[in-house]
Protein backbone atom coordinates (compact mmCIF):
# COMPACT_ATOMS: atom_id res chain seq x y z
CA UNK A 1 0.00 0.00 0.00
CA UNK A 2 1.93 3.00 -1.35
CA UNK A 3 -0.56 5.85 0.73
CA UNK A 4 1.52 6.41 4.63
CA UNK A 5 -0.51 8.97 5.80
CA UNK A 6 -3.42 11.58 5.62
CA UNK A 7 -3.72 14.93 7.74
CA UNK A 8 -6.71 16.99 7.44
CA UNK A 9 -6.06 20.55 8.89
CA UNK A 10 -8.63 23.25 9.97
CA UNK A 11 -8.79 26.71 8.23
CA UNK A 12 -7.45 27.76 11.67
CA UNK A 13 -4.78 25.70 11.20
CA UNK A 14 -5.16 23.01 13.91
CA UNK A 15 -5.45 19.51 13.36
CA UNK A 16 -8.89 18.00 12.85
CA UNK A 17 -7.84 14.48 11.66
CA UNK A 18 -5.14 12.24 11.28
CA UNK A 19 -4.32 8.59 10.47
CA UNK A 20 -1.48 6.71 8.65
CA UNK A 21 -2.03 3.63 7.05
CA UNK A 22 0.53 0.84 7.50
CA UNK A 23 2.78 -0.37 5.20
CA UNK A 24 3.35 -4.06 4.17
CA UNK A 25 7.11 -3.30 3.98
CA UNK A 26 7.89 -1.41 6.76
CA UNK A 27 6.27 -3.33 8.90
CA UNK A 28 8.06 -7.39 9.38
CA UNK A 29 5.02 -8.94 11.05
CA UNK A 30 6.50 -9.31 14.14
CA UNK A 31 5.90 -5.34 15.58
CA UNK A 32 2.51 -3.80 15.30
CA UNK A 33 1.59 -2.13 12.22
CA UNK A 34 2.03 1.94 13.44
CA UNK A 35 2.32 3.83 10.11
CA UNK A 36 4.84 6.25 8.91
CA UNK A 37 5.05 9.75 6.61
CA UNK A 38 7.16 7.22 4.51
CA UNK A 39 10.51 9.11 6.24
CA UNK A 40 13.09 6.96 8.30
CA UNK A 41 12.38 7.69 11.91
CA UNK A 42 8.56 8.60 12.03
CA UNK A 43 7.47 5.67 13.48
CA UNK A 44 7.34 7.00 17.04
CA UNK A 45 5.40 10.35 16.13
CA UNK A 46 2.93 10.78 18.66
CA UNK A 47 -0.21 12.68 18.39
CA UNK A 48 1.61 16.21 19.78
CA UNK A 49 3.95 15.88 16.96
CA UNK A 50 1.48 15.52 14.70
CA UNK A 51 -0.45 18.67 16.25
CA UNK A 52 2.96 20.49 16.13
CA UNK A 53 3.73 19.09 12.67
CA UNK A 54 0.14 20.68 11.01
CA UNK A 55 0.55 23.70 12.90
CA UNK A 56 4.38 24.32 11.21
CA UNK A 57 2.47 23.05 7.71
CA UNK A 58 0.03 25.24 8.30
CA UNK A 59 2.36 28.68 8.96
CA UNK A 60 4.36 27.59 5.88
CA UNK A 61 1.75 27.13 3.21
CA UNK A 62 0.49 30.64 4.51
CA UNK A 63 4.17 31.78 3.47
CA UNK A 64 4.88 29.64 0.54
CA UNK A 65 1.03 31.46 -0.74
CA UNK A 66 2.62 34.87 -0.55
CA UNK A 67 5.67 33.61 -2.12
CA UNK A 68 4.10 32.12 -5.45
CA UNK A 69 5.79 34.07 -8.22
CA UNK A 70 4.36 37.08 -9.95
CA UNK A 71 5.55 38.34 -13.72
CA UNK A 72 5.47 42.29 -14.59
CA UNK A 73 2.19 43.72 -15.80
CA UNK A 74 2.01 44.09 -19.85
CA UNK A 75 3.23 47.84 -19.93
CA UNK A 76 2.03 49.08 -23.06
CA UNK A 77 -1.98 48.74 -21.38
CA UNK A 78 -0.70 51.34 -18.79
CA UNK A 79 -0.83 54.02 -21.33
CA UNK A 80 -4.80 53.42 -22.64
CA UNK A 81 -5.86 52.04 -19.18
CA UNK A 82 -9.66 53.19 -18.13
CA UNK A 83 -9.99 56.06 -16.44
CA UNK A 84 -13.18 56.99 -14.15
CA UNK A 85 -14.04 60.61 -13.10
CA UNK A 86 -10.34 61.75 -14.29
CA UNK A 87 -8.47 59.25 -12.32
CA UNK A 88 -6.37 56.73 -13.75
CA UNK A 89 -7.22 53.25 -12.36
CA UNK A 90 -3.77 52.04 -11.18
CA UNK A 91 -2.81 48.57 -12.72
CA UNK A 92 -0.80 46.56 -10.27
CA UNK A 93 3.07 46.12 -11.62
CA UNK A 94 3.17 42.95 -11.32
CA UNK A 95 0.56 40.58 -11.42
CA UNK A 96 -0.34 36.73 -11.09
CA UNK A 97 0.40 34.12 -13.92
CA UNK A 98 -2.94 33.48 -14.30
CA UNK A 99 -5.41 35.74 -12.67
CA UNK A 100 -8.60 33.68 -12.52
CA UNK A 101 -6.70 31.01 -10.80
CA UNK A 102 -6.71 31.77 -6.91
CA UNK A 103 -3.56 31.93 -5.29
CA UNK A 104 -2.46 28.40 -3.24
CA UNK A 105 0.67 27.37 -1.65
CA UNK A 106 2.25 24.42 -1.88
CA UNK A 107 0.65 22.12 -4.02
CA UNK A 108 3.09 19.01 -3.69
CA UNK A 109 6.67 18.13 -1.97
CA UNK A 110 8.63 15.37 -3.28
CA UNK A 111 11.30 13.80 -1.51
CA UNK A 112 12.86 10.32 -2.44
CA UNK A 113 11.15 8.94 0.47
CA UNK A 114 8.05 10.06 0.13
CA UNK A 115 5.23 12.68 -1.95
CA UNK A 116 3.11 15.17 -0.03
CA UNK A 117 -0.09 16.26 -2.15
CA UNK A 118 -2.02 18.79 -0.81
CA UNK A 119 -5.42 19.73 -1.71
CA UNK A 120 -6.88 23.07 0.07
CA UNK A 121 -11.01 23.32 -0.42
CA UNK A 122 -12.48 26.60 -0.98
CA UNK A 123 -13.29 27.19 2.54
CA UNK A 124 -9.52 26.43 3.69
CA UNK A 125 -9.38 23.33 4.64
CA UNK A 126 -6.36 21.19 3.96
CA UNK A 127 -5.84 17.72 2.97
CA UNK A 128 -2.50 16.46 3.36
CA UNK A 129 -1.41 13.01 1.85
CA UNK A 130 2.01 11.18 2.01
CA UNK A 131 2.17 8.90 -0.58
CA UNK A 132 5.13 6.58 -1.93
CA UNK A 133 7.08 9.25 -4.44
CA UNK A 134 6.26 6.56 -7.44
CA UNK A 135 2.29 6.77 -6.79
CA UNK A 136 0.86 8.09 -9.82
CA UNK A 137 -2.49 9.89 -9.67
CA UNK A 138 -2.52 11.86 -6.31
CA UNK A 139 -4.40 14.36 -7.32
CA UNK A 140 -7.12 11.96 -8.43
CA UNK A 141 -7.23 10.06 -5.26
CA UNK A 142 -6.96 13.15 -2.94
CA UNK A 143 -10.00 14.62 -4.81
CA UNK A 144 -11.83 11.42 -4.14
CA UNK A 145 -10.76 11.79 -0.52
CA UNK A 146 -12.32 15.13 -0.32
CA UNK A 147 -15.59 13.26 -2.19
CA UNK A 148 -16.12 11.15 1.16
CA UNK A 149 -15.12 13.48 3.69
CA UNK A 150 -17.93 15.58 1.96
CA UNK A 151 -20.43 13.13 2.35
CA UNK A 152 -19.32 11.12 5.69
CA UNK A 153 -17.72 14.26 7.54
CA UNK A 154 -19.85 17.66 6.27
CA UNK A 155 -22.65 15.83 5.89
CA UNK A 156 -22.99 14.38 9.26
CA UNK A 157 -25.32 15.99 12.06
CA UNK A 158 -22.99 14.69 14.96
CA UNK A 159 -20.22 16.73 13.57
CA UNK A 160 -19.37 20.18 13.73
CA UNK A 161 -16.92 22.69 11.93
CA UNK A 162 -13.48 22.31 12.71
CA UNK A 163 -14.22 20.15 15.38
CA UNK A 164 -11.80 16.83 15.49
CA UNK A 165 -12.87 13.94 12.88
CA UNK A 166 -14.12 11.21 15.26
CA UNK A 167 -16.95 9.32 12.46
CA UNK A 168 -16.89 5.44 12.48
CA UNK A 169 -18.49 6.24 8.56
CA UNK A 170 -15.58 8.38 7.43
CA UNK A 171 -13.18 5.83 8.70
CA UNK A 172 -14.58 3.15 6.89
CA UNK A 173 -15.46 4.99 3.60
CA UNK A 174 -11.97 5.97 3.78
CA UNK A 175 -10.21 2.95 3.99
CA UNK A 176 -12.77 1.31 1.31
CA UNK A 177 -12.07 3.77 -0.92
CA UNK A 178 -8.30 3.63 -0.30
CA UNK A 179 -7.86 -0.05 0.23
CA UNK A 180 -10.42 -1.31 -2.73
CA UNK A 181 -8.28 0.79 -5.13
CA UNK B 1 -56.99 33.68 -12.24
CA UNK B 2 -56.64 31.56 -15.36
CA UNK B 3 -54.84 33.01 -18.72
CA UNK B 4 -56.62 32.40 -21.89
CA UNK B 5 -55.02 29.55 -24.21
CA UNK B 6 -51.59 30.43 -25.89
CA UNK B 7 -52.94 32.12 -28.88
CA UNK B 8 -53.70 34.77 -26.39
CA UNK B 9 -50.98 34.48 -24.29
CA UNK B 10 -48.51 35.27 -27.55
CA UNK B 11 -50.27 37.99 -29.16
CA UNK B 12 -50.21 40.65 -26.04
CA UNK B 13 -46.89 38.82 -24.62
CA UNK B 14 -45.20 42.40 -24.78
CA UNK B 15 -48.07 44.61 -23.20
CA UNK B 16 -48.91 45.10 -19.80
CA UNK B 17 -51.62 43.27 -19.39
CA UNK B 18 -49.77 39.62 -19.72
CA UNK B 19 -49.04 39.95 -15.88
CA UNK B 20 -49.77 35.84 -16.04
CA UNK B 21 -47.08 34.04 -17.46
CA UNK B 22 -43.97 36.98 -16.56
CA UNK B 23 -41.83 36.57 -13.61
CA UNK B 24 -40.78 40.06 -13.60
CA UNK B 25 -44.70 40.98 -12.07
CA UNK B 26 -44.85 38.73 -9.55
CA UNK B 27 -44.05 41.72 -7.11
CA UNK B 28 -46.58 43.79 -8.44
CA UNK B 29 -49.13 41.00 -8.35
CA UNK B 30 -50.54 41.53 -4.72
CA UNK B 31 -52.19 38.14 -4.53
CA UNK B 32 -48.85 36.67 -4.80
CA UNK B 33 -46.21 38.66 -3.01
CA UNK B 34 -46.37 38.18 0.79
CA UNK B 35 -47.94 35.39 0.50
CA UNK B 36 -45.45 33.53 1.95
CA UNK B 37 -45.25 30.89 -0.83
CA UNK B 38 -42.36 30.72 -3.26
CA UNK B 39 -43.28 30.56 -6.96
CA UNK B 40 -41.00 29.27 -9.73
CA UNK B 41 -40.95 31.41 -12.61
CA UNK B 42 -43.44 29.07 -14.63
CA UNK B 43 -45.63 29.48 -11.57
CA UNK B 44 -46.29 25.82 -11.16
CA UNK B 45 -45.86 24.99 -7.58
CA UNK B 46 -45.77 21.07 -5.92
CA UNK B 47 -49.62 21.41 -5.92
CA UNK B 48 -50.04 22.18 -9.30
CA UNK B 49 -48.07 18.74 -9.82
CA UNK B 50 -50.01 15.93 -11.45
CA UNK B 51 -50.46 13.63 -8.29
CA UNK B 52 -49.72 10.42 -10.03
CA UNK B 53 -46.53 11.02 -11.77
CA UNK B 54 -43.82 9.86 -9.91
CA UNK B 55 -41.35 9.10 -13.02
CA UNK B 56 -38.34 11.98 -13.05
CA UNK B 57 -40.13 12.71 -9.39
CA UNK B 58 -36.85 11.55 -7.85
CA UNK B 59 -34.20 13.83 -5.72
CA UNK B 60 -30.91 14.32 -4.99
CA UNK B 61 -29.89 12.46 -2.43
CA UNK B 62 -27.01 15.29 -1.25
CA UNK B 63 -29.90 17.43 -1.12
CA UNK B 64 -32.22 14.79 1.20
CA UNK B 65 -28.75 14.46 3.38
CA UNK B 66 -28.28 17.72 4.00
CA UNK B 67 -32.09 18.53 4.76
CA UNK B 68 -32.23 15.25 7.22
CA UNK B 69 -29.23 16.56 8.78
CA UNK B 70 -30.53 19.51 9.99
CA UNK B 71 -33.51 17.38 10.84
CA UNK B 72 -31.65 15.42 13.12
CA UNK B 73 -29.98 18.41 14.66
CA UNK B 74 -33.29 19.91 15.32
CA UNK B 75 -34.69 16.74 16.87
CA UNK B 76 -31.01 17.07 19.08
CA UNK B 77 -32.60 20.17 21.05
CA UNK B 78 -33.63 19.71 24.73
CA UNK B 79 -33.49 15.74 24.81
CA UNK B 80 -32.96 13.94 27.74
CA UNK B 81 -32.16 10.63 26.05
CA UNK B 82 -31.50 8.84 23.32
CA UNK B 83 -35.29 7.62 23.30
CA UNK B 84 -36.17 10.81 23.13
CA UNK B 85 -34.43 11.47 20.87
CA UNK B 86 -35.60 8.68 18.35
CA UNK B 87 -39.25 9.46 19.85
CA UNK B 88 -38.71 12.98 18.29
CA UNK B 89 -37.21 11.94 14.97
CA UNK B 90 -40.41 8.91 15.25
CA UNK B 91 -42.83 12.09 15.40
CA UNK B 92 -41.21 13.77 12.04
CA UNK B 93 -41.87 10.65 10.37
CA UNK B 94 -45.28 9.62 11.43
CA UNK B 95 -47.46 12.68 9.67
CA UNK B 96 -45.08 11.91 6.72
CA UNK B 97 -46.38 8.44 6.70
CA UNK B 98 -50.03 8.92 6.91
CA UNK B 99 -49.92 10.92 4.23
CA UNK B 100 -48.02 8.56 2.27
CA UNK B 101 -50.49 5.65 2.90
CA UNK B 102 -53.15 7.60 1.04
CA UNK B 103 -50.76 8.39 -1.55
CA UNK B 104 -49.89 4.80 -2.09
CA UNK B 105 -53.71 3.71 -2.70
CA UNK B 106 -54.41 6.91 -4.95
CA UNK B 107 -51.87 5.93 -7.20
CA UNK B 108 -52.86 2.32 -7.50
CA UNK B 109 -56.15 2.65 -7.35
CA UNK B 110 -57.81 3.55 -10.98
CA UNK B 111 -59.30 6.69 -10.44
CA UNK B 112 -55.46 8.21 -10.45
CA UNK B 113 -54.87 5.96 -13.98
CA UNK B 114 -58.24 7.68 -15.60
CA UNK B 115 -59.28 4.33 -16.51
CA UNK B 116 -62.11 3.25 -14.23
CA UNK B 117 -62.61 -0.28 -15.33
CA UNK B 118 -60.93 -2.95 -13.03
CA UNK B 119 -61.46 -2.42 -9.25
CA UNK B 120 -60.09 0.33 -6.51
CA UNK B 121 -57.47 -0.30 -4.57
CA UNK B 122 -58.56 -1.05 -1.37
CA UNK B 123 -56.69 -0.76 2.02
CA UNK B 124 -54.99 -3.57 3.67
CA UNK B 125 -57.54 -5.68 6.13
CA UNK B 126 -54.97 -7.76 7.07
CA UNK B 127 -51.37 -7.81 8.58
CA UNK B 128 -49.48 -9.60 5.87
CA UNK B 129 -51.21 -7.26 3.04
CA UNK B 130 -50.24 -4.48 5.24
CA UNK B 131 -46.69 -5.82 5.48
CA UNK B 132 -46.09 -6.40 1.79
CA UNK B 133 -47.84 -3.37 0.67
CA UNK B 134 -44.99 -1.71 3.02
CA UNK B 135 -42.35 -3.78 1.43
CA UNK B 136 -43.23 -3.43 -1.81
CA UNK B 137 -45.15 -0.18 -2.50
CA UNK B 138 -43.87 2.45 0.07
CA UNK B 139 -40.10 1.31 0.23
CA UNK B 140 -40.21 1.79 -4.03
CA UNK B 141 -41.78 4.92 -3.89
CA UNK B 142 -39.45 6.41 -1.07
CA UNK B 143 -36.12 4.93 -2.23
CA UNK B 144 -36.11 3.03 -5.96
CA UNK B 145 -35.86 -0.30 -4.02
CA UNK B 146 -38.52 -2.96 -2.26
CA UNK B 147 -36.81 -3.61 1.57
CA UNK B 148 -34.42 -6.34 1.56
CA UNK B 149 -36.28 -8.67 4.05
CA UNK B 150 -39.56 -9.00 5.87
CA UNK B 151 -39.45 -11.92 9.26
CA UNK B 152 -42.02 -12.64 11.82
CA UNK B 153 -40.59 -12.99 15.03
CA UNK B 154 -40.46 -16.77 16.24
CA UNK B 155 -41.67 -16.39 19.68
CA UNK B 156 -44.14 -13.39 18.97
CA UNK B 157 -46.70 -13.52 16.88
CA UNK B 158 -47.48 -10.15 16.92
CA UNK B 159 -44.35 -8.91 16.10
CA UNK B 160 -42.64 -8.26 12.70
CA UNK B 161 -39.71 -7.00 11.23
CA UNK B 162 -38.62 -5.20 7.82
CA UNK B 163 -34.90 -5.66 7.56
CA UNK B 164 -33.31 -2.64 5.60
CA UNK B 165 -29.38 -3.27 4.62
CA UNK B 166 -28.78 0.28 3.34
CA UNK B 167 -31.34 2.42 5.26
CA UNK B 168 -30.51 6.27 3.13
CA UNK B 169 -31.07 7.71 6.92
CA UNK B 170 -27.52 6.60 7.72
CA UNK B 171 -25.69 6.40 4.91
CA UNK B 172 -23.49 9.48 5.94
CA UNK B 173 -24.63 9.30 9.61
CA UNK B 174 -22.57 7.36 12.27
CA UNK B 175 -23.57 8.51 15.93
CA UNK B 176 -20.79 9.60 18.48
CA UNK B 177 -19.93 6.50 20.92
CA UNK B 178 -22.18 7.98 23.71
CA UNK B 179 -25.49 7.55 21.43
CA UNK B 180 -24.41 4.13 20.17
CA UNK B 181 -27.53 3.13 21.30
CA UNK B 182 -29.32 5.63 19.02
CA UNK B 183 -30.71 4.65 14.90
CA UNK B 184 -31.54 7.86 12.59
CA UNK B 185 -33.44 4.95 11.16
CA UNK B 186 -36.08 5.83 13.56
CA UNK B 187 -37.20 8.70 11.44
CA UNK B 188 -38.16 5.79 8.49
CA UNK B 189 -39.69 4.07 11.57
CA UNK B 190 -41.96 6.91 11.91
CA UNK B 191 -43.17 6.57 8.32
CA UNK B 192 -43.94 2.94 8.45
CA UNK B 193 -45.78 3.38 11.59
CA UNK B 194 -47.93 6.44 10.33
CA UNK B 195 -48.90 4.21 7.57
CA UNK B 196 -49.54 1.41 9.71
CA UNK B 197 -51.70 3.36 11.73
CA UNK B 198 -53.39 4.93 8.95
CA UNK B 199 -54.34 1.94 7.62
CA UNK B 200 -56.09 1.01 11.21
CA UNK B 201 -53.52 -1.22 12.62
CA UNK B 202 -52.12 0.53 15.89
CA UNK B 203 -48.35 -0.26 16.54
CA UNK B 204 -45.17 0.84 17.83
CA UNK B 205 -42.09 0.72 15.05
CA UNK B 206 -38.68 1.12 16.44
CA UNK B 207 -35.52 1.13 14.74
CA UNK B 208 -32.51 -1.26 15.95
CA UNK B 209 -28.69 -0.97 14.80
CA UNK B 210 -27.80 -4.58 13.68
CA UNK B 211 -24.66 -4.00 11.70
CA UNK B 212 -22.71 -6.62 9.99
CA UNK B 213 -19.39 -6.54 8.73
CA UNK B 214 -20.91 -6.74 4.97
CA UNK B 215 -23.85 -4.29 6.08
CA UNK B 216 -22.46 -1.72 8.71
CA UNK B 217 -25.62 -0.11 8.24
CA UNK B 218 -28.54 -2.91 8.44
CA UNK B 219 -31.27 -1.54 10.77
CA UNK B 220 -34.20 -3.77 11.86
CA UNK B 221 -37.72 -1.93 11.48
CA UNK B 222 -39.63 -3.84 14.80
CA UNK B 223 -43.19 -3.55 14.42
CA UNK B 224 -44.93 -4.81 17.54
CA UNK B 225 -49.22 -4.48 16.50
CA UNK B 226 -51.67 -3.94 19.85
CA UNK B 227 -53.14 -6.70 21.39
CA UNK B 228 -56.75 -5.47 19.76
CA UNK B 229 -55.26 -6.24 16.22
CA UNK B 230 -54.00 -9.23 16.62
CA UNK B 231 -57.79 -9.89 18.30
CA UNK B 232 -58.79 -8.92 14.75
CA UNK B 233 -56.57 -10.44 12.74
CA UNK B 234 -57.64 -13.77 14.84
CA UNK B 235 -61.15 -13.39 14.44
CA UNK B 236 -60.56 -11.96 10.22
CA UNK B 237 -58.61 -15.45 10.18
CA UNK B 238 -61.55 -17.23 11.41
CA UNK B 239 -64.44 -15.60 8.93
CA UNK B 240 -61.28 -16.18 5.97
CA UNK B 241 -61.38 -12.58 5.05
CA UNK B 242 -58.08 -11.84 3.15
Amino acid sequence: MPVFALLIISKAGSLIYHRTFPTSSSTTGSQPATGTLGLPGTTSLTTNDYLVLAGTFHGVHAITKSLTPRVPAYSASSEDSPSVNGATIKTPAFRYPNPELPVTGIESLESSFFKLTVFQTLTGTKFLLFTDPSMPNTDGLIRGIYDRYADHVCKNPFWHVDNPIRLEGWDRALSQFLFRR
Amino acid sequence: MSMPPSAASTTYSNSSYSEGFRPSMHSSNPSFAGAGLRLPSNRKTIYDRNLNRSRNAELSRASFAFLFMEMVTHAQRKIKSVSDFEKKLNEQGYPLGMKLLDLLLYRSSPAGSATSTSTPAVRPLRILPLLTLINNKLYPLLFSRPADSLEQDTQDASKYMIIDNTPLTNTYISVPKEMNQLSVAAFIAGIIEGVCDGAGFQCKVSAHNQGTDVWPNRTVFLVAFDESVMERERELERQGVK
